[in-house]
């Protein structure tokens, strides 16, 4: 069987003792090489808790998951993290923060290697002169930047991204997401990311998982974004002819089929190892015959 | 905004002022010379406090004026040797410093590296708190018998009581603040792949030296109260000999001296580590 480069297999999360519910359970999906997938949920049912699983720093109570099939024990630098609430060290300057992940990933450079290959990220995120300033002269926008700098730095396999533009304002947060946009396609990272905003799934995601309401989450379907990365741009993406198609979906199932998953697919045909992909944007512009009106009029 | 500040500062230095000529002025008027005959003053007593307080013209406490003497005496000499009872003041504070800082030292040397275990390992902490919350309470004089019988030396002894003094709040401070590091910051080491000895002193030990610093601050504080009443009791040399020193020989004015040089150089010790904390502080 050929695994994606990430492969997520029959994951489950208690707290407690084994007789408690499972936060979630069964969950499986791959994310590929190069691809952008986002995990949309409501709040409780664990997607932090997928997330750091995927870091490594959390133990799974069941199933694993498989990365260049190798299973993962435990934090690696191949999977960079970038944290909600940015973690940096506070007593660190810009350089010093980022300095120190180069050098933990490098550790036989020598100081002024360190600093250059520190600097190069530092201008990729738009933070050229604030090299000194530390973390707390810093705004929330800058300081997610300072952030993603770090992650970027250890040129990693994948980034994890666990909500990372939630605590910021509108504009801030349509700059970055624009920006991380920009980043991922120069590189061609894989990402996973967490999210409860639709839009920024829609605008960043290639894929998008749809997770159920806890305890017992699973994993509804996986929405595929049909609208090229190319055609992505946060100005105009509701005029895409496939925009509300996804969006109609995505908000349909957080508002109403999130939490009566278990009805819908009390038929038996729900398969968490295969999962439906589904297409609601190629729906919008080639809609099923049945659904034409003109069928109605004889 | 600066002129509102500068003069709120001038203003309370001139209140300080006030109340300093305040004091000295009621001290000077209850030292006056009673004018009054001395005839019903035990003559033991006459004798030991001098003939000018015994006749009445002078009181046996000290006039400011005085003290004013005692300490210019002190300040402009303050390194003199004339026999083993009588060394300037500044020899006699050079030594209980020195105790000071050696015990403070030394205290330093454990209880960091204790804490830091403390505060990393749960287990290490319950097996430990036992012991700690009982000794902690204890009086450090309470260990000078204990340490005199064991040790047979006087002057180690009382080194030994500022260590055991200055130990507990600098090994509670440290475990704390070890304990308290963010979650979050040590995942970024955990991410980064740092090992445990470049996670403790590049990211432990940083978050959490202000908390340590500050324990530091409480103990040189506690040392620098403990060590007077340590001398006291084991004599020979420092300040707190110098005091009980100059109480046997009555000279009142000595030992106001040494009041106020014990709490100015109390004063710097807390001001160099208030300063070394800034330096380790970190905003978030």
């Amino acid at each position: 069987m050929e695994r994606p480069l990430i492969s997520v297999e029959g994951l489950a999360r208690r707290f407690g003792d084994s007789n408690q519910p499972a936060v979630f359970e069964n969950i499986w999906f791959g994310i590929d090489r190069g691809e952008f997938v986002c995990l949309i949920g409501h709040s409780g049912c664990g997607k932090t808790t997928i997330l750091n699983v995927l870091a490594g720093l959390d133990q799974p109570s069941d199933g694993a998951v498989i990365v260049d099939n190798r299973e993962i024990d435990g934090p690696s630098l191949d999977r960079a993290v970038i944290f909600q609430g940015h973690a940096l060290l506070p007593w660190l300057s810009v350089m010093g923060n980022i300095a120190f992940a180069v050098s933990s990933r490098w550790p036989s450079w020598n100081r002024a290697k360190v600093a250059d290959h520190a600097r190069k990220f530092i201008e990729l995120v738009g933070l050229k002169g604030a090299e000194a300033k530390k973390p707390s002269q810093l705004s929330g926008g800058m300081k997610q930047r300072v952030g993603i700098a770090r992650a970027l730095s250890i040129q990693p396999k994948m980034l994890l991204m666990d909500e990372p533009f939630s605590a910021l304002d509108a504009l801030t947060r349509g700059m970055l997401q624009d920006e991380v946009l920009r980043i991922c396609a120069d590189t061609n990272q894989t990402v996973f990311m967490i999210t409860h905003d639709v839009d920024e799934a829609i605008l960043l995601a290639d894929k998008i998982v749809l997770m159920t309401n806890g305890p017992g989450a699973k994993i509804a379907e996986i929405v595929v974004n049909t609208m090229p990365r190319n055609e992505r741009h946060r100005n105009d993406l509701h005029r895409h002819p496939q925009y509300y198609a996804i969006r109609n979906h995505l908000v349909e199932f957080l508002v109403n089929r999130s939490k009566a998953f278990d009805q819908e697919i009390a038929d038996g045909s729900y398969d968490p190892r295969r999962l439906k992909l589904v297409k609601p944007g190629l729906a919008a512009v080639n809609p099923p015959a049945e659904v034409v009106p003109l069928r109605q009029t004889h | 905004m600066t002129g509102l500040k500068n003069s709120l500062g001038l203003r309370a230095a001139l209140l300080s002022l006030l109340i300093f000529l305040g004091v000295v002025a009621i001290w000077q008027v209850a030292t006056m010379p009673t004018a009054g005959s001395g005839a019903a003053m035990d003559p033991e007593y006459a004798k030991l406090v001098g003939a000018a307080a015994a006749t009445g013209s002078k009181s046996a406490m000290p006039t400011p004026a005085d003290i004013g003497a005692t300490i210019w005496k002190h300040l402009t000499d303050p390194f003199y040797v004339r026999g083993s009872n009588d060394k300037g003041i500044g020899i006699q504070l050079a030594y209980s410093l020195g105790r000071v800082l050696l015990g403070f030292a030394l205290a330093a040397l454990v209880a960091v590296p204790l804490g830091f275990l403390i505060g990393m390992s749960p287990l290490v902490y319950r097996a430990l708190d036992p012991f700690i919350q009982i000794l902690k309470p204890v009086s450090p004089l309470a260990w000078m018998p204990l340490a005199l019988y064991t040790i047979k030396d006087s002057a180690i002894s009382s080194i030994f009581v500022i260590f055991i003094c200055s130990v507990w709040p600098m090994l509670i401070n440290t475990a704390f603040g070890v304990a308290s590091v963010r979650r979050e910051w040590l995942n970024v080491a955990r991410t980064l792949e740092v090992g445990p000895f470049r996670t403790a002193f590049k990211v432990i030990l940083p978050a959490a030296a202000p908390t340590i610093m500050t324990g530091m601050r409480i103990s040189i504080g506690i040392a620098w109260l403990v060590i007077v009443a340590a001398e006291m009791l084991v004599g020979g040399t420092g300040i707190g000999y110098f005091v009980w020193n100059e109480w046997n020989n009555l000279s009142i004015a000595n030992i106001v001296t040494a009041i106020l040089l014990i709490g100015v150089v109390g004063l710097l010790l807390d001001q160099g580590l208030a300063r070394l904390t800034k330096l380790v502080t970190y905003p978030e």
